[in-house]
């Protein structure tokens, strides 16, 4: 509880690796109870493929968190980014970088007005960024009824549906990003600084740190992320899908994600290490009610109980350890 | 070290009701020019008892955010209060009653357990809610097999479709604005208690307000209790209004949050009044009628709607001096 005070501290492995395991052990007892594999080649596969698309918004999610803000625009983005990717490039291998490229370059648009919206117009992030999601809501509701554009097949062949092993092309990129984010956060003087906000924007303020940069930058990098997992996913689905993001729950869930990674809601702590052990927590979940057949409306159930007691494991141990 | 301000004081400033009072007249001017006869008491009241839902979810969502936390299970729960409705009356007309007093006690319970989560538990409430929002809309689709079953009665309906006929002057006054005016005025009178004044000093400074010896988790599962209730009450007028369907509450939670920040109420806690966010529903609702009367496309509705409410937001903040 102590803040700023306790940076040493951030260094250890959060408990949601403990989670993790515990999950996939029981996870994997029940399932072979039941007759089923849960660490078949298949299983494991799907299970990296959601985390990748989760896992590249969540980290992105990550950095605005630990800077005292949040992003609910994110599902938009991503939704728009596929369609953004898969119209430009139109089945055409050629227009394949400049069509990532403009995608990139919208999504970083977007975070940028977000992140003006909550630094220079002091607008509350949680009404800044379903604002600008409302925007971006209208924009796809009035264009789009159903999937369009045609995802390059180089790219569906290799994000899409390329492995390494069991281990997917796309996990292997949200691994790339993530150590990017983590090697930004520990060791680059944006990442410092970017705590120093998030702790305490007055503290941090008074000792030199342009506040509102570092956020707008925060805001731009999330929204890369998200534009990335967009470029994912169309890659995935072979084409731009105006209600990916949105259905996919990207917002909540990339929240969820974070906060069982251990990173304070309030900002100035945590890290994405955790983050990526909370996206393969809700991948696991999702991968061995699949296993079960469990009905998806109790999965639902079951998911947000297991968030919310999840949290308040970690509030308990937070506790026994400022005492 | 911030100190509440005495409640007398804010009251007299009150800086934070005059911006939403001028956005409200501005559009209410917007809405005449374009049909004169809006602000005619027939098409006032019914206008009046259509926003009651949204503004009864707005003075629940206020007790919630001004003691520091958020309730994004409201939409769920106005789905989940409708379906239920709907299944346990199936047509009969003599199962009204019986079935409202059940509501409120699940709206009580719900309220109950969000509270006593975040606060015993010490789970963020933004987590609280949406891990109960995913169980709500999970267990109501679980229990209805994917459809909603059984129908509200005309009994149980009449409180959201009816109305006092031929009352002198004012010609039709809705049941639901006469629900409205009735927990307004309760509303009122508890911020202006011993427990309302609570709940700001709580939402300003919970170490302080421990301190002085307030029982935080008492006055913060309060609040979530009367947001539940505002909710079940909406959800009885809503279910009136529009009938049965798994959309009954979409986006309500935003919705009602939007108005409270609209209406001057500060995300965080310890700002605000219940006179705001109300005023702050209308003038959403207010918003939403215009934008019908101009003709705005129903898809691109969600665009203008961001538009104005950043705008309206970013207006808001400029002008009162924050602290």
């Amino acid at each position: 509880m102590s803040g700023a005070l306790s940076l040493p501290a951030r260094r250890t492995p959060p408990g949601v690796f403990v989670a993790l395991v515990l999950t996939l052990a029981i996870g994997w007892i029940v399932v072979t109870v039941d007759g089923g594999r849960l660490f078949s080649v298949p299983t494991t596969v799907s299970l990296l493929h959601v985390a990748a698309g989760l896992g590249l918004v969540a980290v992105g999610q990550t950095l605005v968190v630990i800077g005292g803000s949040l992003d609910l625009s994110v599902a938009y983005v991503v939704s728009l980014s596929t369609l953004v990717a898969a119209e430009t490039m139109a089945g055409d291998d050629g227009a394949l970088l400049p069509a990532i490229g403009l995608t990139l370059a919208v999504s970083a648009a977007i975070g940028l007005v977000n992140g003006l919206l909550v630094t220079t117009a002091r607008i509350n992030p949680f009404i800044a960024t379903v604002g600008v999601g409302l925007l971006l809501k209208g924009y796809l509701d009035n264009g789009y009824d159903g999937p369009a554009g045609k995802t390059a097949p180089a790219l569906v062949q290799s994000l899409g549906y390329q492995r390494v092993g069991p281990v997917p092309l796309s996990f292997l990129l949200l691994l790339a990003v993530a150590a990017a984010a983590w090697f930004v956060l520990a060791r680059t003087r944006f990442g410092h600084h970017l705590f120093a906000v998030g702790g305490d924007p007055e503290v941090a303020r008074l000792s030199g740190v342009r506040g509102s940069r570092v956020l707008v930058t925060a805001h731009v990098l999330c929204a890369l992320c998200a534009g990335l997992a967009g470029v994912y996913l169309a890659s995935r689905l072979g084409a731009g899908a105006p209600r990916v993001g949105t259905e996919g729950l990207y917002d909540l869930e990339s929240i969820a994600a974070v906060v069982l990674g251990g990173t304070a809601l309030a900002g100035g702590r945590g890290g994405v290490v955790g983050t990526v052990g909370g996206v393969l927590l809700l991948a696991s979940i999702d991968a061995i009610f699949n296993q079960l057949e469990v009905d998806v409306f109790f999965k639902q159930v079951i998911r947000g109980v297991i968030i919310i007691a999840a949290v308040a494991v970690y509030a308990r141990r937070a506790m026994r350890k400022a005492s | 070290m911030r100190i509440a301000r005495p409640p007398q004081l804010l009251k007299v400033r009150s800086g934070g009701l005059t911006p939403i009072i001028v956005i409200l007249a501005v559009l209410l001017v917007l809405l005449t020019a374009r049909q004169p006869d809006f602000l005619s008491p027939p098409s006032l009241m019914s206008f009046l008892g259509r926003s009651a839902p949204v503004v009864l979810l707005a003075a629940g969502q206020y007790f919630v955010i001004v003691s520091g936390e958020l309730d994004l299970s409201v939409g769920s729960l106005v789905t989940a209060q409708v379906v239920i409705a709907a299944r346990l009356i199936d047509g009969d007309p003599s199962a009204g009653w019986p079935v409202v007093v059940l509501l409120l006690a699940f709206g009580i319970a719900v309220g109950l357990v969000n509270g006593l989560v975040t606060t015993l538990l010490r789970v963020p409430s933004f987590i609280t809610t949406l891990g109960m929002f995913l169980i709500l809309v999970g267990a109501v689709y679980l229990w209805s097999d994917g459809a909603p079953k059984g129908s509200l009665s005309e009994e149980f309906r009449r409180l959201g479709r009816s109305a006092f006929e031929d009352v002198p002057a004012l010609g039709r006054i809705p049941y639901a604005l006469v629900v409205l005016l009735a927990v307004a005025a309760a509303a009122l009178v508890l911020t202006r208690s011993d427990f309302g004044r609570t709940l700001v000093a709580v939402g300003g400074n919970p170490r302080t307000a421990e301190l002085s010896g307030v029982r935080v988790w008492r006055a913060k599962t309060m609040a979530f209790v009367l947001s539940g209730l505002a909710a079940t009450l909406a959800a009885v007028l809503i279910g009136g209004y529009s009938g049965v369907s798994f959309q009954a509450g979409a986006g309500l939670e935003f919705g009602a949050i939007t108005a409270a920040v609209l209406g001057g109420v500060a995300l965080g806690g310890g700002r605000g009044s219940v006179v705001g966010a109300m005023l702050g529903a209308l003038t959403l609702e207010t918003l939403f009628t215009l934008m019908n009367f101009y003709g705005v496309s129903g898809a691109l509705e969600p665009t203008v709607q961001g538009a104005i409410i950043l705008l309206a937001v970013a207006a808001a903040s400029f002008r009162v001096p924050s602290r």
